[in-house]
C-alpha cells in the first residue's frame, strides 16, 4: 500500500507532462474554432448579386442539385489573403472543373467589380453579403473561409483563411473529391 | 500628507478600474426599451468575439461583434428570450461562442477537475494532521520510563523528569 502511494506524485507528473506535451503538438491549433455545420444542412440565405458582375447571385438552393459539390468561398476584395488565394480558386475552377460560388462579404460593389475585372473572375455564381448577415449564418470570424457544399446541400468541409499551403490544396482537393468531384482535367 | 497619499492611491486604483468598464456598444447600437437594452448588454457579456477571441462581444471592438451585437438586439427585439439568444448563436457558431461553458457531458471534466483537485489536497493535509495528532496521542516525544533510566546511567546524573 505505502509503496504505491509513493508512485502517486510521479503518475501525476507524467499525466500533467503528457498533457503538456498533447498542447505543444505543431497540428494543434488553440484558436481554431470547429464549424457547427459540418454534416448539417447549408444555413438559409438568399443573397442578390453584385452589382456590375455578370454572374448571378444565390441562395440556398442553389447549391444542392447541380450534380457535384460546390466549393463556396467567403471573400472581398479589401482582404489582402484572398487576392493571394484567387490564383489557387482560379486554377481549382480550370483545371480541376471546380463549381465555385462566392460570397462577397461586406464589400462595396464597385470595389468588388473592379477587383474580378483586374484579377478575373473564377465564380459561377456570387452573391452579393453586404451587411454581413450571410457571413453569421456560415458561422465566420473572419475572411477568407471556404466550405464544401456536397449536392445533397450538406457542409461536408470547412477551410479557415486563404488555401494557399500545398497542404491546404491538397486538402481541399481531398475533401472535394470525397464530396463527389468529377470531370477533372489532369 | 498621509490624507494626498491616500487620495493619489483611491485615484491609480480607479484608473486602474477603466478597463473593466470599457464597452464597445456604439450610440446607434443602443436600444429605444431600456429593459431590452439591458438585457442585450447582459447578452453581450457573455457571448465571445469569434475574432478576439478572450474578449466578449460587449467589449470588442471588431466588426464581427458589433454584427453580433445588433443581431443579439435584433432577437430581443423579436421577442427571444435571452436562452433563446444564446441557442441562436450557439446554432452557428457552436459553446465556443459561449464565454461561460455550459454543464454538459463534454464539459464535466472541466467544471469538475478543480473541486477533484480540492478534494485530493484537502483530504491529503488531513490525513496529514490525522497522523501527527495520533503521534502525540501516542506519547509524541516524550522519553520513556526506561530510557529515562538508561539516559541516567549514560550521565550518571539523578535528574528527574528530562523534557526532551
Amino acid at each position: 500500500m505505502k509503496r504505491v502511494i509513493v508512485f502517486i506524485p510521479f503518475a501525476i507528473a507524467i499525466a500533467i507532462g503528457v498533457f503538456a506535451l498533447w498542447g505543444l503538438r505543431a497540428d494543434r491549433d488553440p484558436a481554431g474554432i470547429p464549424s457547427m455545420l459540418i454534416s448539417k444542412p447549408a444555413p438559409q440565405f438568399d443573397l442578390p448579386s453584385v452589382e456590375g458582375v455578370s454572374v448571378p447571385g444565390f441562395s440556398t438552393a442553389d447549391l444542392s442539385g447541380s450534380g457535384g459539390p460546390v466549393l463556396v468561398n467567403v471573400f472581398a476584395s479589401w482582404c489582402v489573403p484572398c487576392k493571394a488565394e484567387h490564383a489557387v480558386l482560379t486554377r481549382f475552377a480550370e483545371v480541376n472543373n471546380v463549381t465555385l460560388f462566392g460570397i462577397n462579404y461586406k464589400d462595396l460593389p464597385e470595389d468588388a467589380s473592379a477587383w474580378l475585372e483586374n484579377l478575373g473572375n473564377p465564380y459561377d455564381r456570387i452573391g452579393s453579403d453586404l451587411d454581413g448577415r450571410a457571413g453569421i449564418e456560415w458561422g465566420i470570424s473572419g475572411v477568407p473561409e471556404t466550405f464544401i457544399v456536397n449536392n445533397e446541400g450538406i457542409v461536408t468541409f470547412r477551410h479557415v483563411g486563404p488555401i494557399l499551403s500545398e497542404k491546404a490544396q491538397k486538402q481541399v482537393l481531398a475533401a472535394l473529391r470525397d464530396a463527389g468531384l468529377t470531370g477533372e482535367n489532369t | 500628507m498621509r490624507l494626498r497619499n491616500m487620495r493619489a492611491a483611491l485615484a491609480s486604483l480607479l484608473i486602474m478600474m477603466l478597463p473593466f468598464a470599457a464597452q464597445a456598444v456604439e450610440p446607434d447600437e443602443i436600444l429605444d426599451d431600456p429593459v431590452l437594452e439591458q438585457r442585450a448588454r447582459v447578452i453581450s457579456a457573455d457571448v465571445r468575439c469569434v475574432v478576439c477571441q478572450n474578449e466578449s462581444i460587449d467589449t470588442s471592438n471588431a466588426g464581427i461583434a458589433r454584427d453580433l451585437r445588433i443581431l443579439v438586439r435584433e432577437r430581443l427585439v423579436a421577442g427571444d428570450t435571452n436562452d433563446e439568444v444564446f441557442a441562436y448563436l450557439v446554432a452557428r457558431y457552436g459553446d465556443f461562442v459561449l464565454l461561460r461553458p455550459p454543464w454538459k457531458a463534454e464539459t464535466y471534466i472541466l467544471w469538475l477537475t478543480p473541486f477533484a483537485i480540492m478534494g485530493i489536497g484537502g483530504a491529503s493535509i488531513l490525513v496529514m494532521l490525522l497522523k501527527l495528532r495520533s503521534k502525540k496521542a501516542a506519547g509524541g516525544n516524550r522519553l520513556s520510563d526506561e530510557e529515562e533510566v538508561a539516559l541516567d546511567a549514560i550521565l550518571g546524573t539523578k535528574s528527574k523528569g528530562t523534557n526532551l
